[in-house]
């Protein structure tokens, strides 16, 4: 049974800034990383197939360069890297790239059964948390997300049991395989590579599926199958902040107050 | 008196060679480490070792070491004199009083003090081990081996009484006593028994002399007086290299990563192992030991004895140990735990009267957890990931680096105009605190006509705490870029204001061909001085200065003075000192990758230290080193010592050029 993690490369946005004339980013001499969340995706494909013997395999759609990250992924210990990369997926929204996604996953269900998709909750760079979602509902896969914890899974009986982690509170929902699970950073500590995993990983070979490979209509993927076109992207202007009560001799008043607005603003659950 | 031949020339032959085969045993087991070079540079070697060896250079530096200084080198006439002795019992009528008379004399008299001498030491060694144990040895360890210590006195003891007695009985039997005024006390103790008597005496001490030889010299391969044999040789083959740059490692496919395996150490590493007199030098100044972490130094290099021994049958079958070094921390094997204690202070090294390297096989057995298993205290993951994604500890963005001086417009190195390359450090450039170290360097530098600049952003982490926590592989990623970079860029003198980059940018990247000039800052302030380019008015608002050494820049690179000499310029009196200072300073706790890491086990180091401060009643604390500063800072408000500042030498300078007007 397989066990895929989903991962992006993403440019190091601690390290992006936005151009304030052009209104786009600047990503010239920036460092690409795997997306944050990534990583607890990946290790946690690597923690099912230490421990159930699954074959994991990462894949990642994006330009050439994006063979670093698929190393990195190998460093690690995926038994398979698969780079998804056609001129024709570039400018991919999230529906075309969920569906560029997904057809790899079809085709790899076709070699061996396909029993868990790992995504990241999102990442830092789209932030929109829909390619996960987008795969599971193309495949008609139980989508699990903002998964911090597997309780459970049973490969005999095709099921798995998880914690999701949501505002407050915990909810334990199980599921028949296949799922896609979206992941949240508590769900693990991501390991370090070994040197000599890291020196095996140089010479892995990092398959790339193109358009020949997966054979999608080129008119319904990469720019011209996203319907969704960036008009304009721009830092947002922050209101001020503002002083409230007096904290030197009202400490308690003061905090009390500070309390009254947070909740106002629904910034505290209760 | 005659000696009964027949009887001692088999005994002598049994023992000479199961002495002999004990000493192949043992370097048999040397040998199944891998190779290092300890040949070259025989004049240097040479050099060396009659300082540390024959000098008793570090055992002299305890004031109880001139006992060991007096036994070592009554060991050495004595030496001569035993040889006498084993061929008068082999060879009939050989004897040294076959030489010309005035030698003969010479040396007699020389053996009868001599060994009134070794009588004493012995003696007083007793005496010490029993009744006045120093507290580094008194504990559990060396209790279980007090046994073995004072049988091997008593053993040398007997020796020497027995020698007395013969030569007294010889005097009184007749012969010439003159030039032996020892055993002639004994001849007067002697005198009026029935010359059948003293010939009786006389045989039976020469046979308990010549026995206790034989045992003694079969027991020395099998005990920690081993190092009587090895002490020497592994002076010869001391590392001539400053100890803290750990040797590079290749990276290729099939190679295997740091040490786990006892034979996975070099033949020099095994050695070491087999030469520990077990003193207890290393752990008396050892912070984490003596925190209340579980390293011991002491013990390390005893684990790996064991282990050795413990492996030797498998070893010599197979050239593979069965029982790995890192484990449960039994003996014969080192806890993870007590390999992450380590700071690299070096203390250790620069202590052990023997030239035992414990620091360097440290870092080894880390290189094995790191490389080979991935294994480390969760907070170095971070740490890591962070130096190799954006090359500083704190995983800052690179564009933050010259941040600090944007008040003092453009001031990237360009070679040819500016001379030297200020490496500010990751501390330096990030750290808030330190930022003001770093700004009071550039000030300095400017006044004095120094023409300095930065490379900002291109600057990359010096990789220090990687190297000391075992990540080689990353480290040498770090190394090899900068010093592509140094030479892209001509640089030609290198000023940093940390001692960690300082010791790594001089020491460590030779071994990467970078052949530049490389000085702390308090060298370079020093050498201004000197050379009346700054001038200072005493600042009076610091008060009582007292000076902390930093390991990597006193212990590792021999720099004890320059920063005394800035402290003396800017205040106008020398610093006041630590109970424990220069070569015996006390760590800080942030060496080797610890800055990084939680400190659970036992006291904090830093609050050691701070406390040892405090005793001086300081009003600043003075460093080199910004992990101190962050260390010191750290322990003083936890102390609640608040009132006790702590600056660098630079802002100390600069603080007295300010109160210049
Ligand atoms: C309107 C719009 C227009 C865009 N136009 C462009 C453009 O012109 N050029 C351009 O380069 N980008 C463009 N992007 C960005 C790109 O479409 C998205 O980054 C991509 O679709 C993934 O969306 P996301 O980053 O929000 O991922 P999320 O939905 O937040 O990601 C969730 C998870 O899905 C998985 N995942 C997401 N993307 C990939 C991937 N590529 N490979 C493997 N796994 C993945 C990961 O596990 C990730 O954690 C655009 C995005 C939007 C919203
Ligand atoms: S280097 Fe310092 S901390 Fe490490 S073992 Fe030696 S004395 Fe102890
Ligand atoms: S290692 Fe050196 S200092 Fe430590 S106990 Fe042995 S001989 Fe003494
Ligand atoms: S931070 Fe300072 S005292 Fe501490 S290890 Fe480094 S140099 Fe030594």
């Amino acid at each position: 049974m397989l066990v895929i993690s989903c991962i992006k490369q993403v440019p190091d946005t601690t390290q992006v800034k936005i151009d304030p004339v052009t209104n786009t980013l600047v990503r010239e001499g920036i460092p690409f990383i795997i997306n944050p969340y990534d990583t607890h995706a990946l290790e946690e494909s690597l923690n099912l197939k230490d421990r159930f013997g699954l074959r994991a395999v990462a894949l990642s759609m994006g330009p050439p360069n994006t063979e670093a990250t698929l190393r990195k992924a190998a460093a690690l210990g995926v038994d398979e890297a698969i780079l998804l990369s056609d001129r024709a997926f570039g400018g991919a929204d999230t529906l075309s790239t969920s569906k560029v996604i997904s057809a790899a996953i079809e085709r790899l269900n076709d070699q061996e059964e396909v029993g868990i998709v790992f995504c990241g909750k999102q990442t830092i760079d789209g932030d929109t948390a829909q390619v996960g979602p987008g795969i599971a509902t193309r495949l008609g896969y139980t989508q699990l997300t903002l998964v911090d914890r597997i309780e459970s899974l049973d490969l005999v009986k095709k099921r798995i049991r998880v914690r999701r982690k949501l505002e407050g509170r915990h909810e334990i929902v199980e599921a028949p395989l296949p799922v896609m699970i979206t992941v949240v950073r508590e769900l693990n500590r991501p390991r370090y590579p070994t040197v000599p995993m890291r020196l095996m990983a140089l010479e892995t070979e990092i398959k790339v599926w193109d358009n020949s490979v997966l054979k999608l209509d080129a008119n319904t993927v990469g720019l011209k199958g996203s319907p969704t076109w960036v008009s304009k992207i721009f830092s947002p202007e922050r209101d001020k902040g503002e002083i409230i009560g007096d904290g030197i001799n009202d400490p308690v008043g003061t905090a009390n107050l500070l309390i009254d607005k947070m909740l106002d603003k629904d910034l505290l659950a209760v | 008196m005659t000696i009964n031949h027949t009887l001692f020339i088999p005994l002598f032959i049994l023992a000479g060679l199961t002495f002999v085969y004990s000493c192949y045993q043992r370097l048999q087991l040397v040998a199944v480490g891998s190779g290092e070079e300890r040949f070259d540079n025989p004049a240097a070697r040479l050099a060396g070792t009659f300082a540390y060896a024959f000098g008793q250079k570090r055992v002299l530096a305890r004031p109880y070491g001139v006992n060991h200084f007096f036994l070592f080198w009554a060991f050495m006439f004595l030496l001569v004199a035993n040889v006498a002795f084993l061929l008068e019992g082999l060879f009939p009528g050989v004897s040294l009083s076959a030489l010309p008379a005035p030698l003969y004399h010479a040396l007699e008299l020389i053996f009868d003090l001599v060994s009134l001498v070794a009588l004493a030491s012995v003696a007083v060694a007793f005496v010490r081990r029993l009744f006045f144990p120093p507290a580094y040895l008194e504990n559990d360890y060396t209790k279980a081996r007090s046994g073995e210590a004072l049988l091997i006195l008593a053993m040398i003891a007997v020796l020497m009484l027995a020698f007395f007695i013969l030569n007294g009985a010889r005097i009184a039997l007749g012969a010439e006593g003159s030039w032996q005024p020892i055993s002639a006390i004994f001849a007067g103790l002697l005198a009026g028994n029935a010359p059948a008597t003293l010939g009786s005496v006389a045989s039976g001490a020469w046979w308990v002399h010549a026995v206790m030889l034989l045992v003694f010299l079969n027991l020395l391969p099998r005990s920690k007086h081993m190092h009587i044999l090895t002490a020497i040789p592994n002076c010869y083959f001391r590392s001539l290299e400053k100890p803290n740059v750990q040797p590079r490692e290749t990276f290729e496919k099939g190679a295997r990563y740091g040490v786990n395996q006892v034979e996975q150490f070099t033949w020099k590493d095994l050695f070491d192992s087999l030469t520990c007199t077990e003193c207890g030098r290393c752990q008396d100044l050892c912070p984490a030991h003596n925190t209340g972490k579980p390293l011991n130094p002491r013990r390390i290099v005893h684990d790996i004895k064991q282990n050795l021994l413990d492996n030797g049958e498998a070893l010599k079958a197979s050239h593979h140990g069965a029982t790995p070094l890192i484990g449960n921390g039994g003996e014969g094997s080192i806890t993870e735990e007590a390999l992450w204690s380590c700071t690299t202070c070096g203390a250790c090294l620069s202590v052990c009267p023997v030239l035992i390297e414990h620091m360097p096989k440290i870092v080894k057995m880390r290189r094995y957890l790191v490389e080979e298993k991935a294994k480390f205290p969760e907070e170095l993951l971070n740490l890591f990931e962070n130096m190799e994604q954006r090359s500083n500890p704190w995983g800052i963005a690179p564009s933050e680096r010259s941040k600090w001086s944007t008040q003092l417009g453009d001031r990237s190195f360009k070679a040819g105009e500016t001379e030297y390359l200020f490496f500010v450090g990751c501390a330096g450039a990030f750290d808030s605190r330190n930022k003001h170290v770093t700004v009071a360097l550039a000030t300095l530098l400017d006044k004095a006509g120094v023409t300095w600049g930065i490379l900002g952003k291109d600057e990359k982490c010096c990789g220090d705490s990687v190297r000391r926590l075992g990540n080689e592989f990353v480290f040498d990623t770090m190394a090899r870029e900068n010093v592509a970079m140094f030479k892209e860029r001509g640089v030609t003198k290198i000023v940093t204001q940390c001692p960690h980059c300082f010791s790594t940018l001089k020491n460590d990247y030779r071994q990467y061909g970078l052949e530049v000039e490389v000085l702390h800052h308090s060298q370079l302030i020093a050498q201004l001085v000197r050379d009346g380019k700054l001038k200072a008015t005493k600042a009076t608002q610091l008060g009582k200065v007292v000076f902390h050494d930093s390991c990597y820049l006193g212990r590792h690179n021999d720099t004890f003075d320059a920063p005394r000499q800035v402290i003396t310029a800017a205040t106008g009196k020398a610093p006041g000192e630590f109970g424990r200072n220069r070569e015996s300073a006390f760590c800080c706790g942030a060496g080797g990758g610890r800055m990084w890491m939680e400190e659970q086990t036992g006291t904090r180091i830093n609050l050691e230290r701070v406390k040892e401060a405090l005793q001086q009643k300081p009003d600043t604390l003075c460093v080199s080193c910004p992990y101190c500063m962050t260390m010191l800072e750290d322990g003083l408000k936890d102390e609640g010592a608040d009132g006790v500042r702590v600056r660098d030498i630079a802002e100390l300078m600069a603080e007295s050029l300010r109160a210049d007007g």
